[in-house]
């Protein structure tokens, strides 16, 4: 793959996951029943060939260092390139943070001037989503584009959360809006984008001398007339994590659809995340369980419906688990009743207590919480 | 110049006949336990659990799963620069045109003379790739530097009844052993070998020379051990007090099994401290489906279960269709069970497609005509990468192997005791 990649996986997103990203980028939030978001991007990239791969991180950086401490699970511990987690650091020139994503990687250029491929892919760390980034580089390079924009048709969706795009019948960008509170398409751009390593070199160093610090606002908008800018389109299953906290309940949902869960989970090539080791899950007397996905290491002695239980959760007797996450190592006692709630990791619920929610607005539990 | 203090050699090259066709295919400690693991698995993670980084795995009968399951090693963290895991099979050796197999576990050991002492070890630990237990070899490693002992062989304490079913350590009031007794008739000790030991590794090596001159199948119970007794030197029995299980019978597999179900297990692999390493291509999350029930069973990743598992042990991607029935089973993994289908009392090995409607285990409890000692107690065993097509009825003790078709079941039925083998197609 004659790419190098780029993770954006700096930001908690603005607070918009309230509890869950207190402690954790958005890019390190549990999905699925054993990945963290950070895996599905990783192993687009390592699956489509690429082999040096920079993850750009800010906010809690320690929730990514730890899952990320040894490259080898994605096979990027290499010594020809590899995975480099970068977060921003001190020197007697510069002690800023990453002032937003365009200059997050500006700080890092260095890692981008160290290669010799001729592209860089750049994608978000909170998307969730199976891609094959060589056909887009093919794309890319037939359409003879300065950058090509990942995108999906979000008809019926809320539109005012993602970036608009507006193209032409050849698929080249005329507009794009952010968040636009009436959309004029319905042209989603997902963040990932394919761009040359040179330019993408030019256009950082430009912009980041003007003080623009945003690869979207100051990149993709301001030049979208003078660069040739062009959308592939992506029909496959493409979920956020990191835009509210519904989306990332309902994320978690989806996996309970097998058409969903088969992409990540039967289809290979497969999502890589760090293995934890864990016994398989053990359904004891009492287990009554519908519709779930259970991670491994999980002891279940009642009733567990259309819920996604992470790995090593212990439900006790007679308890009733619905429409629930419960996230890795959280306990929950005998009798407890738990229903449209979300459970972080490590919660531990005493005998009898009750956590119910609403369908559209789930209780957080925030991790390490004791009831 | 690399100085290990204490390697191991495990020994993982024995086929386990008596497993039956679980291991025609695979060397015994490549068949799977527990529903995600593999029986050399145990050995291998008490070494890095012990602070052994450095495993000799010693291979011989059937030895490609293995490989593939060791690999480089990393599942265990012995994937090092220096020491690791390195797979060591019969070979040709310089100057000679032909090669030799292994003939006896302690001759395994002499052919791999140079691989250990590239090593440059203080002690050897030897294990087989046979057993189900956790143990701290370093805590044996600190007694057997205590006592300034040659040879230390761990030993369980055994019920005197079953005494002579192992071979025994005699031993004195202090543990030190005077006479080692290979399944004796009237048994003065109950302390039976567990095949671990640690030996101070020029004693070892000077034994298994000499002994090499002697013996072309040399042996570590019936000549080593002996040997080393005969030459006064210092051996010790260390007690090893916990699970320890030979799963060498189709009914003591099964039932070794089957103790992980219960709530609380004897055998706990739920310990954070002391996890069990495996090799999983990926471990994704398993699904049990709306109509499904699963109680008392431990089930695995990526299993999808859209039936009712009863006390059984599902293996990693496993398929339990609608309506399907499974009690009493180990279904290792990749395996498929079709629509309505009822499984008791059975194995069925890796990567199986059980057709629809398909019952297996009903009727009476006649043992294999085949090979009665082997399949007696009710067990009924699938072999590896076996096709069963829909609607047939098998009874008890029945073997089944290879891609079998109607014609090979006369009205839709395979009586208790009965096998079919269907040669060639599978491996």
């Amino acid at each position: 793959m004659r790419a190098i990649g780029v993770i954006l996986a700096g930001g908690n997103n603005e607070g918009r996951l309230g509890a869950l990203t207190d402690l954790r980028a958005a890019a390190a939030l549990p999905v699925g029943s054993c990945y963290r978001a950070i895996d599905f991007a990783m192993s687009n990239m390592a699956n489509s060939g690429i082999q040096k791969i920079a993850v750009l991180t800010q906010y809690n950086s320690r929730s990514l260092q730890d899952h990320l401490g040894s490259a080898k699970w994605w096979d990027l511990g290499r010594k020809q390139g590899g995975l480099f987690v970068l977060s921003p650091y001190i020197s007697r020139k510069d002690s800023n943070w990453f002032r937003g994503t365009a200059d997050s990687m500006y700080q890092n250029i260095s890692y981008l001037r160290r290669s010799n491929k001729p592209y860089v892919v750049i994608a978000s760390g909170d998307a969730v989503y199976k891609m094959d980034f060589k056909k887009v580089l093919e794309y890319h390079e037939e359409k003879g584009a300065d950058i090509t924009v990942v995108c999906k048709d979000m008809s019926g969706k809320d539109m005012s959360k993602y970036g608009v795009m507006q193209m032409d019948e050849e698929k080249r960008l005329q507009e794009f809006e952010e968040k636009p509170l009436q959309a004029q398409s319905s042209m989603a751009s997902l963040g990932i984008y394919v761009i040359s390593r040179e330019l993408l070199i030019d256009l950082l160093q430009k912009v980041i001398a003007e003080g623009r610090y945003d690869f979207v606002k100051d990149i993709i908008i301001r030049f979208r007339k003078t660069l040739k800018i062009y959308g592939y389109e992506f029909d496959g299953y493409w979920s956020s994590v990191g835009s509210s906290v519904i989306d990332y309940f309902n994320t978690n949902m989806d996996f309970l659809n097998k058409d969903v869960r088969d992409i990540f989970v039967k289809q290979y090539p497969y999502i890589e995340t760090k293995p934890k080791d864990e016994p398989p899950a053990k359904y004891n007397m009492g287990a009554e369980v519908k519709n779930c996905i259970i991670g491994s290491g999980s002891i279940l002695n009642s009733r567990v419906e259309n819920s996604v239980v992470f790995r090593k959760v212990y439900v006790g007797e007679h308890s009733s688990v619905k429409n629930s996450i419960v996230m890795e190592g959280s306990r929950i006692g005998n009798n407890c009743v738990v229903e449209y709630a979300i459970l972080d990791k490590d919660v531990v619920l005493t005998d009898g207590q009750q956590v119910i929610g609403k369908p559209d607005e789930p209780m957080i539990l925030k991790k390490g919480t004791v009831m | 110049m690399r100085k290990k203090e204490m390697i191991a050699m495990l020994l993982a090259g024995g086929q386990g006949s008596r497993l039956g066709i679980l291991t025609r295919s695979v060397a015994k400690p490549a068949v799977t336990f527990g529903g995600k693991y593999r029986i050399i698995d145990f050995p291998l993670s008490n070494c890095i659990n012990s602070g052994v980084d450095t495993v000799g795995v010693l291979t011989q009968y059937q030895p490609l799963r293995l490989n593939q399951h060791i690999g480089i090693g990393i599942p265990w963290d012995l994937d090092r620069k220096s020491g690791g895991v390195t797979i060591l099979a019969p070979h040709v050796k310089g100057g000679g045109d032909s090669g030799e197999w292994f003939m006896g576990t302690a001759n395994a050991i002499y052919q791999n003379l140079e691989y250990i002492e590239n090593n440059d070890p203080e002690y050897v630990l030897i294990l087989s790739g046979d057993h189900i237990y956790k143990m701290d070899y370093s805590a044996m490693l600190d007694f057997h530097k205590q006592k300034n002992a040659a040879a230390t062989i761990a030993v369980l304490e055994v019920p005197f009844e079953e005494a002579s079913r192992f071979g025994i350590m005699n031993t004195q009031d202090d543990d030190k052993i005077y006479e080692f007794e290979e399944k004796p008739e009237h048994p003065k000790s109950n302390l039976a070998s567990m095949g671990i030991y640690i030996f101070t590794w020029n004693r070892l090596r000077e034994a298994l020379i000499e002994d090499s001159k002697i013996h072309p199948d040399s042996d570590f119970g019936n000549h080593i051990i002996p040997r080393m007794l005969e030459e006064g030197q210092t051996m010790y029995a260390y007690r090893f007090k916990g699970y320890w299980k030979d799963v060498g019978t189709i009914e003591s597999y099964w039932q070794a099994n089957m103790e992980l179900i219960k709530t609380l297990p004897e055998f706990n692999l739920y310990e954070d401290f002391w996890k069990i390493y495996t090799n999983s291509d990926h471990q994704p999350p398993q699904y049990t489906g709306p109509d499904a029930v699963v109680r008392t069973s431990i089930i695995s990743d990526g299993c999808e279960v859209y039936g009712e598992v009863h006390n059984s042990i599902l293996g990693p991607e496993v398929v339990v269709k609608k309506g399907a029935v499974i009690k009493d089973s180990i279904i290792m993994g990749d395996t498929t069970i079709g629509e309505g289908s009822y499984l008791e009392r059975c194995i069925i090995d890796e990567g199986c497609q059980i057709g629809d409607n398909v019952k297996i285990g009903v009727g009476e409890n006649i043992e294999n005509e085949m090979k009665p000692k082997i399949y007696n107690t009710g067990i009924s065993v699938v072999g590896h990468m076996t096709t069963i097509p829909s609607n047939v009825t098998i009874g008890k003790n029945c073997v089944l192997l290879g891609n079998t078709t109607e014609k090979d079941f006369a009205d839709g039925t395979l009586q208790s005791g009965k096998s079919v083998i269907v040669e060639g197609v599978n491996l």
